[in-house]
């Protein structure tokens, strides 16, 4: 199983660089794309099925032992967000094929897409805070590129911005890795977490605190949220689906992995996470609701929503744990699914205004059916997903007593539930406001093709399949929180050989 | 030497942080290039007091400097020039466009935050009010 590890890594790099070499022709390119992401999902398959089973799987790259070489290490969290982002991965490749706008128009979307895909499984498996900052800006640059893909104004001036905050939050990173180092004489975070815990307090508290500050800006936490909005829903609209599902859920893995993994429980941060959560939420959804871009009001509504994976994190019990995990999953799957709509939204009726856009129901019932399923998970109705995660964050925040936060987490959810309904009401509903999109609407070109839709439907179904499985995915969620609640277990799989 | 360093790091990161703060990208480039070197020579100075080149055989083991962040810095100074040159061309053609290298307001925000206190905008005086707002962030 070993020897599967890199895979997930290595697999989409190669394939960049032979469609960089394949760039004359997109059918080359295209069939290289879908093999590499198809490969990934039966590889992250396997590992999530051996890692469950047998525990967590480690390999040093270049046979150099741990401390020393590039640690790969795929333990049940890791192997879990490697299927989905996978998943995910290709279904937006396949909606961005049928698309026919920046996949077909740019030689450079292929190579720079599977650079992406590279870097997020990179940062899920690594076992190393240096080479986590590496698969950070691999991700990071190849979304750069993706985001200002056509150069149109709006997207250089939003472009700017992500940069720019994006090397800011690095630079903390690269500052915190020196900092650490000089404490503990060591990069490796199975090491870390050995050597961590006999640091002064203060200086554990510090270090805990810079990097959720690093991880905070690259999930899309209140305060350092306020790029997100602004440049997501520039970017062409197969790219914001993948940005919306899996980049800040990175930042978010990462501030689980972290956490957990090398701070003591008294170094843990429970508190400020949990005001963080309560605002992130409150914030999220109140900025989702003045927005009258489809788009946008999406892209708010991923802040609120990272809220609440960091409320199940911050209480830093079994069923938080759990619960945080299964909300993960169920979020990239779900708000990949309202993007990838919001973009059949906009083909139909040529814009996703909610004061211009109206009547959808009839003039297009798929995408109304589409965008639904989704709609009522995310706002936490039975049966969905949605539910099944809300009442896991919520019985153990009941559990740990913290009730400030449960009761802001459920007066979200009935927001949220308000924003869905904005969102049907004005666009679903009624008549199109505007002369144009009713002209629009009635011309060939607005005509969603097939591919479009089959990606979306299978990424509903997706959603769908969450709740049906949701029994044996939260179990795997609970397995996964016990063991992240024992670091010894990760730190002996990797040190245990040579120690 | 490594308080000499150390000293060398916060300049860095005054300044830069200060140049960051400013509205003009050209500015805020520089300002990302000063912070980044700080940052790098901190990394550096994590290893520890400096020795002879780490290798094997040309000096004893306990005389050799920290080689390992000297590899990280390597790698986090190809991955800053990258990013660099990355903005550099996204400032070049925002200048091309805009004829102007200040990092404009989020139009879509501004609108937003007028459409609150204006109360009521009709539908299709909506892109003409959009432009007005940008327009007036501008001046």
């Amino acid at each position: 199983m070993n020897a599967l590890i890199p895979l997930p890594v290595i697999l989409p790099i190669l394939g960049a660089a032979l469609c960089v070499i394949a760039a004359r022709s997109r059918t080359v390119q295209r069939v290289l794309s879908l093999a590499v992401l198809t490969t990934n999902v039966v590889v992250s398959v396997i590992l999530l099925i051996r890692v469950d089973d047998d525990g967590i799987g480690v390999t040093q790259a270049g046979g150099w032992r741990a401390p020393l070489g590039i640690t790969l290490v795929v333990d049940r969290l890791a192997a879990v967000m490697l299927v989905v982002s996978s998943l995910m991965l290709l279904s937006v490749l396949i909606y961005a094929i049928g698309q026919r706008e920046e996949e077909a128009r740019f030689a450079a979307f292929n190579p720079v897409y599977l650079v992406l895909a590279a870097g997020v499984s990179a940062s899920f498996i690594t076992g190393d805070l240096f080479n986590l900052f590496v698969a950070f800006e691999m991700m990071l640059v190849a979304s750069y590129v993706l985001l200002t893909l056509g150069g149109r104004p709006g997207q250089v001036r939003s472009g700017m911005s992500y940069v720019v905050i994006s090397l800011i939050a690095s630079t903390f990173f690269i500052t915190a890795l020196a900092l650490i180092y000089a404490a503990t004489g060591t990069v490796n975070m199975a090491q870390l977490s050995e050597r961590i815990p006999e640091l002064p307090s203060g200086v554990q508290v510090g270090f805990s605190l810079l990097l959720i500050l690093v991880f905070g800006i690259k999930a899309g936490v209140f305060p350092l949220f306020f790029w997100l909005p602004d440049s997501y829903p520039t970017a062409p609209g197969a790219i914001t689906a993948v940005f919306a599902g899996l980049l800040t859920k990175v930042g978010v893995y990462a501030i689980i992995r972290s956490q957990t993994l090398l701070f003591p429980p008294d170094a843990q941060q429970g508190t400020v996470l949990l005001v963080i959560a309560g605002f992130t939420m409150v914030v999220g959804v109140l900025g989702a609701l003045a927005q009258d871009d489809l788009r946008r009001m999406l892209s708010f509504h991923i802040v609120s929503h990272i809220g609440y994976m960091i409320f199940g994190l911050a209480l830093f019990t079994i069923a938080g744990i759990a619960a945080a995990v299964f909300y993960v999953v169920h979020h990239i799957v779900v708000k990949t699914a309202l993007f990838l709509v919001a973009g059949l939204v906009e083909h139909r009726a040529g814009s996703d205004r909610l004061s211009r856009v109206g009547g959808l129901v009839r003039s297009a019932p798929m995408i109304a059916v589409l965008f639904a399923f989704p709609a009522l998970s995310i706002a936490g109705l039975p049966p969905f997903s949605g539910f099944v995660g809300k009442f896991g964050l919520v019985s153990a925040g009941i559990d740990s007593t913290d009730w400030v936060i449960v009761a802001v987490s459920l007066l979200v959810s009935l927001l949220t539930m308000y924003v869905m309904g904005r969102i049907w009401s004005d666009v679903f509903w009624g008549e199109p406001e505007d002369p144009e999109v009713v002209e629009w609407m009635e011309t060939d070109a607005s005509r969603v093709p097939w591919l479009m839709t089959s990606a979306t439907a299978a990424v509903v179904v997706m959603s769908l399949l969450l709740m049906v499985f949701a029994g044996p995915l939260y179990s795997y969620a609970e397995r996964t929180a016990a063991e992240l609640l024992h670091p010894e277990i990760y730190v002996e799989s990797v040190l245990g050989e040579g120690s | 030497m490594t308080v000499l360093l150390a000293f060398a790091a916060a300049f860095l990161f005054a300044t830069g942080t200060w140049l960051l703060l400013q509205r003009r990208l050209s500015r805020i480039l520089i300002g990302i290039g000063l912070v980044g070197h700080g940052s790098n020579i901190l990394l550096l100075t994590s290893g520890g007091p400096s020795g002879v080149a780490p290798i094997i055989g040309s000096a004893p083991a306990v005389d050799f400097s920290d080689p390992l962040p000297q590899a990280l810095a390597l790698t986090s100074i190809v991955i800053t020039f990258g990013v660099t040159a990355f903005l550099l061309a996204l400032g070049y053609r925002s200048w091309r466009i805009t004829h102007d290298d200040v990092v404009e307001d989020d139009v879509e925000d501004r609108f937003i935050a007028r459409r609150r206190s204006e109360d009521h905008i009709v539908s299709d005086t909506e892109d003409a009010a959009r432009a007005q707002a940008a327009e007036e962030d501008r001046l």
